[in-house]
């Protein structure tokens, strides 16, 4: 294992931003991992340091191919972690909006631009992410329709689904995007947590990533075959809007298999303790996303349920 | 009259609303037409609110001289403007970001999509921006240039200083005038000012444009002042990034020309006096963008020259 950093960024009143990257194995650049683009993107730096860890090891028992060299970067934005900020503390920007960067644009393009250029040329390129959307997930892979993804390559992770999203606007100044665009293969992985740390989703998350790099011949690491991938469009799965605000009582998560007309979750008046709505399932399937947060507005996104195919 | 385009419950008690006052000409002088005048998509940006004040008070008291409807939004992002944040809360994304939306979309998706139906069909629609509370800016109206031939000459009559065309980005792609001029409806988008503070002048200068728009497109009978002649620049601008971390002294003014080499601030060190770095201008031109909060990183914009298309 070799640490080192990868890039700086000087900054007013505090420490200059070092971003540290771990290498394993040496040679052709064959896969990026990088962790926590945001400041509470905790559990996506956890998973990184595990990544760390279990690499650390298989390098010592020479478990990685010769010219095959492996990048993890478990944290570009710890300065915002540090003083509890999501995004740039100073203008709250958003370092995975400003792909592929610009060497004399904003300090978050900068900073996009110095990750990007230590990233890319790598065969795979793997991000653990977070949506814009707050909740928890099924763990899944998600990669973009960009006409250049490979969702076949995707379903080497194992995990329980592939999710195709097709990419607005506005993920045109993501890592993942710019990632493909530039010939990278690019996968983001999505655990269950991101401001808290999930030991079990994590360690599916590792194992998920170990069992791709041993498929793609970077490394051997002797372990299950995970899944046999669902790969889902996007766009397929039923969303599940609430038609109240009020406190949301969840009855159904992230991998729970519902029939229609079932209650996933409740909507409850938040001085009377009244029920305002029973959220129902809209088909028989498997809940792919849960909303968490017990504020809930309406018109939210409070389920999103993969249809079951008959 | 004022209305509510569309009306979201919060969790506890409240319903997000936004609101627009529509204010409609008597029936025999109704021309048909329709303009709409927008701000507050970003909670920090509060220039607009002084305009849609003003504007307000000025069709209320001379309703024989309007022959069009005029609808106001002075907040679309309710939420931001009440508490201080330039985006919506509790919301990851730039409200200027999601647009045109999406009616089966996560609330702020829904939200948007009502806004782009009730304005979509008017006539013209002004989507008035201030700069962030970083940056000062010249009253300037900025146009992709996909979408400058129609938009030029609306434009030229707003009584601004500066007509910004500048190369289309696919992100630009999910902004209300994108999604506005995509839907037929011409919408030309106005900066001027500072975040979180309002400069009258300014509001005041883009009223009398406003009006004069509305006169040249038979929407307003009233005399108007002859509206300022725009320099229209094609992307000649050269931006000012900071080079080092600390603060900005700015040793200009904004809104001044500028020559190549001149001292336009510097880079300091508080904590030891230094100047980390001198900032000198790259080329001749028109200051329109200067800083305006000192702490500055490395990337921080301090300003923008436009160094060319002096074409008035």
């Amino acid at each position: 294992m070799k640490q080192e950093t990868l890039f700086t960024l000087d900054t007013p009143y505090r420490q200059s931003l070092a971003v540290t990257g771990f290498r394993f194995g040496q040679g052709a650049k064959s896969c990026a991992i990088v962790g926590a683009l945001r400041g509470n993107e905790v559990q996506q730096m956890y998973v990184c340091s595990q990544l760390v860890q279990a690499l650390k090891k298989l390098e010592e028992q020479g478990a990685i191919n010769s010219d095959r060299e492996i990048l993890v970067v478990p944290s570009v934005n710890h300065f915002s972690m540090n003083v509890g900020s999501r995004f740039w503390a100073m203008d709250n920007t958003d370092i995975n909006r400003m792909f592929p960067g610009y060497d004399q644009g904003e300090t978050t393009q900068r900073i996009a631009d110095s990750l990007f250029k230590s990233v890319q040329d790598y065969e795979y390129g793997i991000h653990f992410a977070s949506f814009y959307i707050p909740g928890d997930f099924v763990p899944h892979v998600r990669i973009m329709h960009t006409g250049y993804e490979n969702a076949s390559l995707a379903n080497l992770f194992g995990l329980p689904y592939v999710v195709v999203r097709n990419p607005k606007p506005i993920d045109t100044t993501t890592l993942n995007y710019n990632w493909q665009i530039w010939g990278t293969n690019a996968f983001s992985v999505y655990t269950r947590e991101t401001d808290a740390i999930d030991p079990t989703s994590a360690q599916m998350a590792v194992s998920a990533v170990l069992r791709f790099l041993s498929r793609v011949g970077v490394l051997h690491y002797q372990c299950h075959n995970g899944y046999m991938a669902s790969t889902l469009q996007e766009e397929e799965l039923a969303n599940v809007l609430t038609t109240q605000g009020g406190l949301f009582h969840r009855l159904k998560g992230p991998g729970d298999v519902v029939e229609y007309g079932q209650p996933m979750g409740l909507v409850l008046d938040p001085l009377t303790g009244e029920e305002k709505e029973q959220i129902l399932a809209p088909t028989s399937g498997t809940i792919f996303f849960a909303a968490k947060n017990p504020l809930i507005t309406q018109h939210t996104i409070a389920f999103r349920v993969i249809r079951r195919m008959h | 009259m004022t209305q509510t385009v569309v009306s979201v419950q919060l969790p506890v008690q409240e319903s997000l609303e936004i609101q627009k006052n529509r204010i409609t000409p008597a029936p025999e002088r109704d021309s048909g037409k329709r303009i709409c005048i927008i701000t507050g998509v970003h909670g920090d940006e509060l220039e607009g609110q002084y305009l849609a004040y003003r504007l307000n008070r000025t069709l209320a008291a001379h309703p024989e001289l309007l022959t069009a409807t005029v609808d106001i939004y002075p907040a679309i992002n309710p939420l931001g403007i009440n508490s201080i944040t330039r985006g919506i809360p509790l919301f990851d994304l730039d409200m200027n970001r999601v647009f045109p939306g999406d009616p089966d979309g996560a609330m702020v998706e829904h939200v948007a999509y009502e806004v782009v139906e009730d304005i979509k069909g008017a006539d013209i629609a002004i989507d008035v921006h201030a700069s962030n509370i970083f940056l000062t800016e010249l009253p300037q109206v900025r146009i992709s240039e996909e979408t400058a031939p129609r938009l030029v000459p609306l434009a030229r009559e707003l009584n601004i200083d500066f007509i910004w065309v500048h190369a289309a980005a696919t992100v630009l792609e999910s902004t209300l005038a994108h999604s506005l001029n995509s839907a037929g409806t011409d919408c030309l988008v106005v900066e001027m000012g500072v975040g979180m503070r309002l400069t009258r002048s300014y509001g005041d200068q883009l009223l009398d444009g406003i009006l004069n728009l509305m006169r040249t497109q038979g929407m307003w009978l009233g005399e108007t002042p002859a509206p300022r002649k725009p320099i229209i620049g094609r992307d000649e601008v050269a931006f000012l990034n900071a080079g080092a971390a600390g603060i900005f002294i700015p040793e200009v003014r904004h809104n001044h020309m500028v020559e190549k080499g001149q001292l336009l601030g510097v880079v300091a060190d508080p904590l030891t006096g230094q100047d980390k770095e001198l900032v000198t201008a790259p080329e001749a031109g028109l200051l329109f963008t200067l800083r305006d909060y000192p702490v500055v990183y490395p990337g921080s914009l301090l300003g923008r020259i436009l160094t060319g298309g002096f074409e008035r």
